[in-house]
């Protein structure tokens, strides 16, 4: 099938370089967010992000473990995604690519560097039995930043998730009790095309990015960065994309809280 | 001409599903359609055309595959010693071969094939051969063929070229006229807009792929330019 | 197999269900933008969304028939679609599914019609509760319709099953866990010609003309409302 076409590459550049896009967005628009809650009845927690066309379902499940060797006291988070060949003519089934790694990730560091989650509480016999909380995000139609609605769906179905009792060394889930998440990490891509930042890439305006830059705030704290794909990026220019992600990540948390 | 046991069991422009039984008898199984028992039916999701004889289904939406005589928008893909890939949103890639790729004579020794037709360049072209393999030989002689470049692409779906071309041109004359652009349509579903007021040429053609099966196009599409301007 | 509990009390299942009745069913066409076609469809807690690609390119060049085009199918389940939560990639069972889906689906298709080429069909169950494989190819067909690619018909399924030596249809999860036999079944629901076929269990032939006709009716009913979906897409 025929891929994005230079003509269609040079007219997301024009329109970027007079301060507009092809979908008539101002350039720190996001598009139209909506999240639903509940989607996966059999996960302990889930939520459908869809922004414009792209639909991301991140589902979480919570199951019994050994703990890591270095952290024997703590509960694991382990964060998977999948760009399965039903989101894009371009993604293919198989185990996880770059492309899916790097998206888990992120999404991954977002959530364990802002401590979101109370792991010491999660300890059920130290060195033996922990908690597995187990984020799977699973995109279901690719339309520009998987990033940014991957993130959000994980901080929702979190927020959503409620996780089961522990009885008689079995796992319960037709009991489950409130799971505490203490901050709401949430991600925003900025990406620069010449010399204008915009937000919330659609298809195209990705392939014509000249670099990308996904921030993690929570609240108050920067909790994770990732520069994206080529180009480079100056210290000011920076400084200016961590403020641009921190406004807009205001909005995003508060869509989901 | 219609015998007793000849009956038409869905009514013209009747919306009908793969293997829904149009007619039955004496009629004749045109596009879209299958005889299976003396019985046509449909073979898509889409629009039952019973008025003539000769029962159609026109298809809600599909894929693009080549037919001679076809004029496509296409990309090319690759160059060969003697010939150009060309992309046109098919399983189907376009063959273009030196002799067919310009109606001036191309001077081997002295051109590089890419200089006449590079790779990512877009061509209005014309399909003059498909074979029972599906190999498609493509041609640019005729005039109207060109390469294009600048302006917008549009990509709809190939089963509403027709409501986008209009009787006799009426709807793409239409969208012309009110916006001053030129538009050129693939009948591969490519479309392309080039000068004039591009944004709301692109809108226009837009609204015919989102509402193409709908009733009151062209009144629809006449609100859409009126209002955008 | 735990027998816990009575799964049937007077002719009514845990559910409140007869022994005919399908689950509460729900399904949609043209639920995603990037693929050519897409359907989703839900029986009880069980749903399945599927994706079409094509007809397109084939490749590795050597699968291509030169006479008429393939049709590939996927089958998957998401890994927060059970109970215990599944490890991504696909299982031994979602490969032998991706299988029997494809030759559910192939015989309704026009393949000729794309010489080389290939219509791919990818199925992702959301939540499992029995009967994925049938709700799957229940919105693989929607999706199919929805794709625009031209066919005989549209392919149902439904399973039947046996629970405490009674024939019934559509099991759910529980009815599946304690149940006698489990059969899944494709059809065309109007020509009546099955193209999915699969037995778990012990029966006898009178038992199986019992479920196949239970089953039978249930895809004439799934039908229905696979037609709804994809007639409200225009």
């Amino acid at each position: 099938m025929m891929d994005i076409t230079e003509i269609e590459e040079q007219s997301a550049l024009d329109k970027i370089k007079k301060g507009e896009r092809l979908d008539d967005r101002g350039l720190e628009d996001f598009r139209d967010v909506e999240v639903e809650t509940g989607v996966a009845k059999k996960a302990e927690g889930s939520a459908e992000v869809r922004l414009g066309d792209t639909k991301v379902i991140v589902g979480v499940k919570f199951g019994m473990g050994e703990p890591f060797p270095d952290t024997p006291d703590e509960g694991m988070l382990m964060v998977n995604a999948e760009l399965g060949p039903m989101a894009s003519p371009n993604f293919e089934s198989g185990p996880p690519g770059k492309d899916a790694t790097e998206l888990a990730r992120v999404v991954d560091r977002g959530i364990r560097e802002s401590e979101a989650l109370p792991l010491k509480e999660l300890c059920v016999e130290e060195g033996e039995k922990v908690w597995k909380v187990m984020v799977d995000i699973h995109i279901l139609d690719y339309d520009g930043n998987l990033m940014d609605a991957s993130a959000l769906g994980a901080a929702k179905a979190l927020i959503e998730a409620e996780i089961p009792e522990y009885e008689d060394g079995e796992v319960k889930r037709e009991k489950t009790k409130e799971f505490p998440v203490n901050k709401v990490p949430v991600a925003c891509t900025v990406v620069k095309v010449g010399d204008k930042y915009i937000l919330d890439p659609s298809l195209i305006e990705e392939k014509i990015a000249d670099g990308m830059v996904t921030v993690t705030w929570t609240e108050d704290e920067l909790c994770s960065l990732q520069k994206r794909g080529n180009g480079g990026f100056t210290k000011d220019e920076l400084l200016d994309i961590f403020e641009i992600a921190r406004k807009k990540t205001d909005g995003l948390r508060k869509i989901i809280e | 001409m219609v015998k007793n046991m000849d009956e038409k069991l869905v009514e013209d422009k009747a919306k009908v599903l793969p293997g829904d039984v149009i007619a039955e008898g004496d009629y004749l199984s045109g596009q879209g359609t299958y005889k299976e028992d003396e019985k046509i039916k449909s073979k898509f999701l889409g629009v039952a055309r019973t008025e003539k004889s000769r029962i159609r289904v026109i298809p809600l939406c599909g894929g693009y595959i080549p037919q001679e005589g076809d004029k496509v928008i296409g990309r090319i893909s690759g160059i060969g010693p003697s010939h150009w890939w060309v992309e046109l949103d098919s399983p189907y890639d376009g063959y273009l071969s030196i002799s067919e790729g310009s109606d001036e004579f191309i001077d081997l020794d002295n051109t590089e094939l890419s200089e006449v037709y590079d790779i990512g360049n877009m061509i209005y072209t014309e399909v003059i051969k498909v074979t029972k393999e599906k190999d498609v030989k493509l041609s640019m002689q005729d005039r109207i063929c060109k390469k294009l470049s600048g302006g917008r692409i549009v990509r709809i779906n190939p089963s509403k070229v027709p409501r986008l071309i209009g009787k006799g041109g009426s709807m793409v004359e239409m969208i012309k006229d009110k916006t001053g652009s030129r538009i050129t349509i693939g009948q591969n579903g490519i479309v392309w807009v080039s000068g004039g007021d591009e944004d709301l040429a692109v809108g226009a053609v837009k609204t015919v792929d989102e509402k193409g099966h709908e009733k009151g196009l062209t009144e629809k599409v006449e609100k859409m330019l009126k209002e955008s301007r | 197999m735990k027998k816990d509990k009575k799964l049937l009390k007077n002719g009514k299942r845990i559910d409140g269900r007869g022994i005919g009745d399908l689950r509460e069913m729900e399904a949609e066409a043209g639920v995603l933008e990037r693929a050519d076609g897409s359907g989703y469809f839900r029986m009880g807690d069980t749903e399945a969304i599927a994706a079409v690609f094509g007809p397109r390119e084939l490749h590795p060049k050597h699968k291509q028939k030169p006479q008429r085009g393939i049709l590939q199918c996927r089958y998957n389940l998401a890994p927060f679609s059970v109970e215990d939560r599944k490890r991504p990639g696909p299982s031994r069972r979602a490969k032998e599914i991706g299988k029997v889906a494809e030759g559910a689906l192939s015989s309704t298709v026009f393949l000729e019609e794309f010489p080389t080429a290939t219509i791919d069909v990818y199925m992702e169950v959301i939540t499992a509760d029995a009967g994925t494989r049938c709700v799957a190819l229940n919105a693989g067909a929607i999706a199919l319709a929805d794709a625009g690619i031209p066919m005989k018909g549209i392919i149902s399924a439904c399973a039947a099953g046996k629970i405490e030596d009674t024939p019934v249809l559509d099991l759910k999860g529980e009815e599946d866990q304690g149940g006698q036999v489990d059969l899944p079944i494709a059809m065309n629901a109007d020509t009546g010609e099955v193209t999915l076929l699969q037995m778990d269990g012990m029966t006898n032939i009178e038992e199986m003309d019992e479920m196949l006709e239970l089953a039978i009716k249930g895809c004439e009913k799934v039908a229905k409302k696979q037609r709804e979906a994809l007639m409200k897409t225009f």
